[in-house]
């Protein structure tokens, strides 16, 4: 019997000549493909494609499939970061044939129903957001942010005004000032204050006539509410900037409080953090963007909009920034999403009181085991600190996160935010139990007694996995990413 | 424990005057706090570099972030051993794993940088 670790390859299960299938023979006259794309496109040799029966195949992948860790199996303390629960009355709706069959290229006047889905889950994110328009085309969060600023910098040139910095706070998502810079922006920094705000000194002193923009996301990535926000959309407002609102954080307010009401002038939403789609990364994502009125000349085109009893694709926008993706962006997504407002309806406000409940009740029951740097109620999430145990017993946060594997759980986010040393981020969701998360916790904390009495046995974890730890120093400096055949590796197979 | 032969910024790089000319590298704090530093992007010689301003990135199995110019001026030699070998900054950071020399345009940024007592006081605030 082979060791567990040992997971055969696709390619190692290939017999020359075996095959899955029988394609039927040719009901049309052949052609060389040659005299199609000519002979100097084709490849001297063949691929070397693996040859299965279907049986092989189906055991290969149900084999690799039930090696994944997902929400449908367990608990993640990733929260919503990967993607939250998605309530399978989600895929119904997507899968019904009027949606899922519908081709992009459809005229509108024979895709009402679909235009009519957009434009009513529009006025559904205006509502619970505050903004006044929706453009659905970004595909995931960055490139809503990128998006976003592209809106900011339209409505800046239409204005004549020359503004080169945006800001953003030292707890914000990598992809804030990626984003900024690819917008071709300069980057301005400013740092939290103790209690986890945006330090408004700081921010006092960096803000004048040069600053587009400040992005903020809130609840930030601490998972505290910015206490001062009304106050920060003032000082960014005084100075004739705009307020961009990272949305990644949206699902802890919903039914609560409203951005377009906090001074934001343009914000993204991560549906698959907040309305339970699947995720950008296992794609395809949605990252739609919303706008004040002031914006809304400056969207991409199309946009969705009603005409007496019709609905069409407004191409005539003169001073839109043009298209960001192909159609209206990945249309199943938006279907899912609708689905999950519609079945929330006027409950929507549960969904957020029940994620921040949940955070709150494991924040108390691992209060006294871990650090906790800026310790507030928080929000839908809150981040403790392996401080304690990397000085007292020298386990890392990496460690601990390792270890858990070992009781059956995913690991958190863990070294993010970068201001709290040896970062442990963790995020329920709305959807756990008392009892999920009671033995969560009860896990967490037997890691940290091990931190005490047996130090290395941590050290040493995951010892329970298929895999044990893996060396991912050299997974980053010598990447080994492509099956080769074995005479080409030689003896090293 | 911070060598006295060289000054620092806020940002744990250090910056040691060789002949009027500055060698450049983060602090063993930085890479101790980066663990295993897997790949470094640093600058062609020649390029102008200007003080507290990002002149190159290290990213390590933890994070990424912006290597900062202790001062303003030109490139004048690159440690392309260190971009091949990237953990030579997890084993020697202040001495094999420095990253580019700099010919300084100026001394006002050199006066703001810190001394070996000040940055210890300062990352043993951090602790």
């Amino acid at each position: 019997m082979t060791r567990r670790a040992d997971f055969p390859l696709i390619f190692d299960h290939s017999v020359p000549g075996r095959i899955a299938v029988a394609l039927p023979d040719a009901d049309v006259p052949e052609v060389p493909i040659e005299e199609i794309v000519g002979r100097e496109r084709l490849r001297r040799e063949a691929a070397e494609l693996p040859e299965v029966s279907e049986l092989d195949l189906v055991r290969h992948y149900t084999r690799l499939s039930q090696r994944n860790y997902a929400i449908d199996v367990g608990f993640y303390p990733l929260g919503s970061c990967t993607m939250k629960y998605n309530p399978k009355v989600n895929e119904d709706a997507a899968r019904l044939p009027g949606f899922a069959r519908l081709h992009p290229n459809t005229p509108p006047e024979l895709a009402q129903g679909a235009l009519e889905l957009l434009w009513r889950l529009e006025a559904m994110l205006c509502e619970i957001s505050g903004m006044d328009a929706v453009t659905f085309q970004p595909s995931a969060g960055a490139h809503g942010e990128m998006t976003g600023l592209m809106l900011v910098r339209a409505c800046l040139d239409d204005r004549g005004e020359r503004r080169t910095r945006v800001i953003v706070p030292d707890s914000a998502h990598g992809t804030n000032p990626a984003s900024a810079a690819m917008c071709g922006f300069e980057v301005v920094t400013v740092p939290s204050d103790a209690r986890g705000n945006i330090d408004r000194a700081a921010l006092r002193r960096v803000a004048d006539g040069s600053v587009a923009a400040l992005m903020l996301t809130n609840p930030n990535t601490l998972g505290l509410f910015e206490e001062h926000v009304v106050e920060v959309a003032e000082i960014i407002h005084g100075v004739g900037g705009l307020m961009y609102l990272d949305g990644a954080n949206f699902n802890a307010v919903l039914g609560i409080t409203r951005p377009g009401d906090q001074g934001f002038d343009v914000m993204h939403m991560n549906v698959h953090k907040t309305f339970s789609t699947p995720h950008g990364g296992g794609g395809p994502g949605a990252g739609p963007v919303a706008v004040k009125r002031a914006l809304e000349p400056y969207l991409p085109t199309p946009t969705v909009e009603r005409v007496g009893d019709r609905f069409v694709l407004q191409e005539d926008r003169p001073k839109s920034i043009g298209r960001v993706r192909a159609f209206n962006g990945n249309f199943g997504i938006y279907v899912r999403a609708y689905a999950y407002l519609r079945a929330y309806g006027p409950l929507l406000r549960q969904v957020s009181e029940a994620a921040v409940l949940n955070a709150n009740y494991l924040l108390a029951k691992l209060r006294a085991h871990f650090d906790v740097p800026y310790d507030r109620t928080c929000m839908h999430e809150f981040v403790l600190s392996g401080r304690r145990q990397k000085q007292e017993h020298g386990v890392r946060t990496l460690d601990i996160a390792k270890r858990l594997l070992d009781y059956g759980y995913h690991a958190p986010t863990i070294y993010f935010p970068l201001i709290v040393d040896e970062a442990i981020m963790i995020e329920p969701a709305e959807t756990e139990s008392r009892q999920t998360l009671d033995a969560f916790a009860e896990a967490l904390v037997q890691v940290a007694e091990e931190c005490r009495t047996d130090p290395d046995l941590v050290r040493g974890a995951p010892h329970h996995t298929v895999v044990t730890r893996l060396d991912e120093v050299a997974a980053a400096r010598k990447p080994n990413l492509r099956w080769r055949p074995k005479a080409e590796v030689g003896s090293r197979a | 424990m911070y060598p006295d032969d060289r000054r620092y910024t806020r940002e744990h790089e250090w910056a040691k005057r060789e002949d009027g000319r500055i060698r450049v590298g983060i602090t063993k704090f930085a890479a101790d706090r980066l663990s295993d530093v897997v790949f470094i992007e640093l600058p062609k010689v020649g390029a102008e570099v200007r003080a507290m301003e990002p002149f190159g990135v290290i990213e390590s199995v933890k994070a990424a972030s912006d290597l900062y110019a202790p001062v303003s001026g030109r490139v004048v030699e690159v440690n392309q051993q260190l971009v091949d070998s990237p953990e030579m900054i997890n084993q020697d950071p202040h001495g094999a794993a420095w990253m580019v020399v700099i010919e300084p345009s100026g001394d006002e940024a050199w006066d703001g940088l810190l001394d070996a007592a000040a940055y210890g006081a300062l990352v043993g605030a951090e602790h």
